[in-house]
């Protein structure tokens, strides 16, 4: 049986991906961003998940005004780079779990939630970004990947405890699927930020340090919080955190906390990055 | 929803793109997802009116888009995100265009986010005492 083993969140700031892209990680602005996630880089090598469901949001790249869905899988056999008007990021092109996803699809639908399911569908910066944080910069991505776009640009996006009782069915789906897989849920956006108007350039580390606590200690509590108060808190494009709960409802109750890492800034925006592990999670060694 | 979406307001210097924002600037955000093609890119840097005038905005988002003035496109149905499809295309950085929004020069703005960003505190409610 397919087994979920761990979640990681973090935030997907272009501006990471164009550092990664041009050879600039090492430059003093950005070299603490990429020092915190060394850890998780060694630490996923060592767990060699088989598949990743990538929960992100599209930037109005795939998904413009014609059409917005909440909650969109990714079905196909493969997703290509978006071109988000400076040519595609030279990433590898992700390829899909079909079987995995249709599956997850027809279950969660099934418990209630009406899934959009999407069979081409190009990729921006809010998928490939984690990705090239926790993997570098492969010929291939070493798994596949399942992408689960979230409307959070259009108001009113999920609450977060849709988001919450979502993961929850996800994982229901995954322990039903009949093939011996270990999945990871990676939950990303944020953290605070806020890149329109005014008041751009809002940070909130209170915010953010409380966001991170609860997300482990009260994911329930957290679920509750309304999306006035993600806003306000947290920037207009903060309310990308309702992505996490995502991440957070897959996992167990009393999943805990391997890593952490919180760093401003990033551009507009701060870094947020977090590895949860299922209880009983066994390293790759020890499964095979 | 009318209380759901007028609780926003309460938040300074903050437009939501809710349902009212969304129909405003439909063409506007459309023309912006326009320029995710290299040829439709090079058709609008060859002449901006003229490739402006394809799409059925308003001449009030027509003169904002030309006046590259985004806090202007935010009010008249603008998303950031579709917004900053216009930054790519002249080249402009993310923090150039937040600069722009938020009245400083670029340099002041970056200084502000390694400082550690806009604080929360008095930037909360139109109400905060500190504004």
């Amino acid at each position: 049986m397919a087994r979920i083993i761990a979640g990681v969140t973090t935030s997907h700031v272009p501006a990471i991906g164009a550092a990664i892209d041009n050879g600039r990680t090492q430059e003093p602005y950005w070299q603490p961003v990429f020092e915190g996630y060394e850890f998780s880089k060694r630490w996923i090598a060592d767990q060699k998940p088989d598949v990743v469901i990538l929960v992100y949001n599209d930037h109005a790249s795939a998904f413009s005004l014609e059409l917005i869905p909440t909650f969109a899988i990714g079905c196909a056999e493969s997703f290509a780079p978006a071109d988000e008007g400076w040519g595609p990021r030279p990433v590898p092109v992700v390829q899909g779990h079909p079987e995995l996803a249709w599956h997850i699809a027809q279950s969660t639908i099934l418990d209630e939630f009406d899934m959009t399911i999407v069979n081409r569908m190009d990729v921006d910066h809010g998928l490939t970004v984690p990705l090239s944080l926790l993997f570098g910069q492969p010929e291939a991505w070493p798994c596949k990947i399942v992408p689960l776009a979230v409307n959070v640009v259009q108001y009113p996006p999920p609450t977060g405890n849709r988001c919450y009782s979502l993961g929850k069915a996800i994982r229901k789906a995954v322990e039903s699927f009949d093939q011996d897989l270990r999945v990871m849920v990676w939950g990303t956006g944020g953290m605070s930020h806020q890149l329109q108007g005014p008041r751009a350039g809002l940070i909130n580390r209170e915010f953010d340090t409380q966001f991170l606590n609860r997300l482990t200690s009260d994911p329930e509590g957290l679920a509750g919080l309304p999306h006035l108060e993600y806003v306000r808190e947290a920037g207009s494009e903060g309310i990308e955190l309702v992505m996490w709960l995502i991440m957070r409802g897959a996992l167990e109750a009393d999943a805990r906390e391997l890593y952490r890492f919180y760093h401003v800034p990033a551009s507009n925006t701060a870094v947020g990055h977090i590895i949860l592990e299922n209880p009983g999670a066994r390293p790759a060694k020890a499964h095979s | 929803m009318k209380n759901y979406t007028n609780a926003f307001k309460d938040i300074p210097g903050t437009t939501v793109f809710d349902a009212t924002q969304s129909r405003l600037g439909y063409h506007l955000n459309m023309f912006c997802m326009a320029l995710m093609k290299a040829e439709n890119r090079a058709a609008f840097k060859a002449d901006e009116r003229a490739y402006l005038q394809r799409f059925p905005m308003t001449e009030a988002q027509r003169e904002a888009v030309l006046g590259r003035d985004y806090n202007r496109m935010i009010e008249l149905g603008g998303n950031i995100y579709f917004l900053a499809k216009i930054g790519a295309t002249d080249g402009c950085s993310f923090q150039n265009l937040a600069s722009k929004m938020t009245g400083v020069s670029e340099d002041e703005y970056r200084a502000m986010m390694i400082a550690g960003g806009r604080p929360a505190a008095g930037n909360r409610s139109r109400s905060d005492p500190a504004r």
